[in-house]
């Protein structure tokens, strides 16, 4: 494989007293899907937070395009490329769907012409949120409020993309529909680490998993091989 | 009628000044959850730094006439925002992640401290513009209401601000960043937004109002001395909650129907009642809406 866009190795962050990441290693290739699977509180959105500068990790190495992120406060790392959509969606619920793509669209500063861009790529990808723009992002369902923490993510013209469980709470109908987005992204160019208690839908969307334990990756491997794993049959879809 | 038509106008009047120091109260605790007793005293020091510039502006041999209002409100405005920044600065910032007592504490400290300064530096009496700054005269609005130029202008100048402030924060990037920052400081740090720049801007402009209206209210009614900060301040303070703070045009609609209320009591009852028939009023408009008029309407904080 060639180098790895995004690079992280031996990570290890603490949450006051807690050792939630301990030492988690792994990479993105440019233009993959890699999926992050695990359960509860095994560390997949602390590892996410302490990519995109959230928390600083107490020991380890993220490189981006070989460039290390540690250290770089949070607002600076969407400037070199990396989106993050959260979890849990956190739009902001009383700014306009409209205002939210703005707001996602902050490190391209005032080029109207980039912002109109991507913002037409937003409304292409997701129409729904063309009819509701003048709405507030509180009032819209919860697929709706999913579609726009994509979109807003999308605004920056990002290289990597972080999605922190988009199918939370989701109908399963729409966990499909964001499933299809997410790969229509992909072929779009961008790299994507996808963390999801899904496991069945994340590793038919990845190429790539890594399976998260206690803050270790307990498993990592071809989403194909993953899926008809024994462990991960048992652990993660429930089969056995 | 007239007599109702007259009470109304003093209190949209005096409430118009309550709002604008609202403002201040109401987009720190926006941005920071945090109640900045200070503003009421930088709101107060507004009054003296204009009381001192006119002084200084006579001292010159100049007679100040109301045009001095032209460069030296926009002078006290930067003045008190420089003030309002180095506040977050120092008594503030460090104490971010140090969770929500001690940034209180300490804007209480800062509230001292800002009035012990006045005391020592003007005394501790009753200080007054020069009568020359006032715009002689009144119009006649209906009947025999009527209202003092001065006063007009005063109120016509809050309203422009809280305008312009309006205008800012629903119309520009910046302004649209300060509403993302007080709804979720991480998401926003997400997007790029220096989050902390941005709470700096609100300690920019919150006093900058506070420190205009510092000087209207001086010109308004006259005198003032180093305790405006606690009278005058306080009200509004209570207007922001009323209004639900955190909630801008909340504090506007706060000052106002505060204004209007102590207005009304003091000219219906007894001037010497309007505080206490103020206060009830507010009380019970808490208990019917605890979280203020125009409070938080989706839960914003996890």
């Amino acid at each position: 494989m060639s180098e790895p866009i995004l690079d992280i190795r031996e990570l290890h962050v603490w949450y006051g007293q807690i050792h939630a990441l301990k030492g988690a290693s792994l990479t993105l290739g440019a233009g993959e899907v890699v999926a992050l699977i695990g359960g509860n509180g095994a560390g997949k959105s602390t590892l996410l937070r302490a990519i995109s500068g959230l928390i600083r990790p107490r020991e380890g190495e993220i490189l981006l395009r070989g460039c290390s992120l540690v250290g770089l406060p949070a607002h600076e790392v969407v400037g070199r490329g990396l989106s993050h959509a959260p979890e849990g969606r956190k739009v902001f619920t009383a700014l306009s769907v409209e205002e939210n793509l703005a707001m996602g669209a902050w490190v391209l500063g005032g080029d109207r012409t980039r912002i109109d861009r991507q913002r037409e790529r937003v409304f292409s990808l997701f129409p729904r949120l063309l009819e509701r723009r003048r709405q507030l992002a509180g009032t819209l369902s919860g697929g709706e409020q999913q579609m726009l923490a994509i979109g807003r993510a999308l605004m920056a013209e990002p290289q990597v993309l972080l999605l922190d469980e988009p199918s939370l709470g989701l109908a399963p109908i729409l966990v499909e529909r964001i499933f299809a987005t997410v790969r229509e992204i992909h072929r779009a160019g961008v790299s994507i680490l996808l963390v999801e208690q899904n496991a069945r839908g994340a590793l038919a969307l990845a190429d790539r998993a890594y399976v998260l334990e206690t803050g270790r990756v307990a498993l990592s491997g071809a989403a194909a091989d993953l899926l008809v794993d024994e462990r991960v049959r048992k652990a993660y879809l429930g089969e056995g | 009628m007239e007599f109702l038509a007259q009470n109304l106008l003093n209190g949209v009047s005096i409430g118009s000044f309550y709002a604008l120091v609202a403002l201040g109260y109401t987009m720190v605790y926006g941005v920071l959850r945090l109640i900045n007793f200070a503003h009421g005293d930088l709101f107060m020091w507004g009054a003296f730094l204009g009381y001192t510039a006119l002084t200084a502006i006579s001292a010159a041999g100049l007679s100040p006439g109301p045009w001095v209002f032209v460069p030296v409100l926009p002078g006290v405005m930067i003045v008190l925002a420089l003030a309002g920044v180095l506040l977050e600065r120092t008594a503030y910032r460090p104490l971010r992640s140090a969770g929500r007592l001690p940034p209180l504490i300490s804007a209480l400290g800062a509230a001292f401290i800002l009035q012990a300064l006045a005391r020592n530096l003007y005394g501790a009496s009753y200080k007054t513009y020069p009568s020359s700054v006032s715009l002689p005269g009144g119009v006649r609005i209906l009947g025999d209401v009527t209202m003092g130029t001065t006063q007009i202008v005063a109120v016509l100048a809050a309203l422009l601000l809280m305008s312009a402030l309006h205008v800012f924060v629903h119309r520009t990037r910046v302004g649209t960043a300060m509403r993302a920052v007080s709804l979720d400081h991480d998401t926003a740090r997400l997007m790029g937004i220096p989050v902390d720049r941005v709470i700096a801007g609100v300690f920019l402009i919150g006093p900058a109002l506070g420190g205009a209206a510092g000087m209207l209210v001086a010109l308004r009614y006259g005198s003032f001395d180093f305790t405006l900060g606690w009278t005058f301040g306080l009200k509004a303070f209570i207007a922001a909650i009323v209004g639900g703070i955190g909630n801008i045009p909340g504090a506007m609609l706060g000052g106002l129907i505060l204004g209007v209320v102590e207005s009304l009591g003091a000219g219906y009852i007894s001037p010497q009642w309007k505080d206490l028939i103020a206060y009830v009023l507010l009380a019970l408009i808490l208990i019917a809406r605890p979280g203020g008029l125009l409070g938080e309407r989706c839960a914003e904080r996890v």
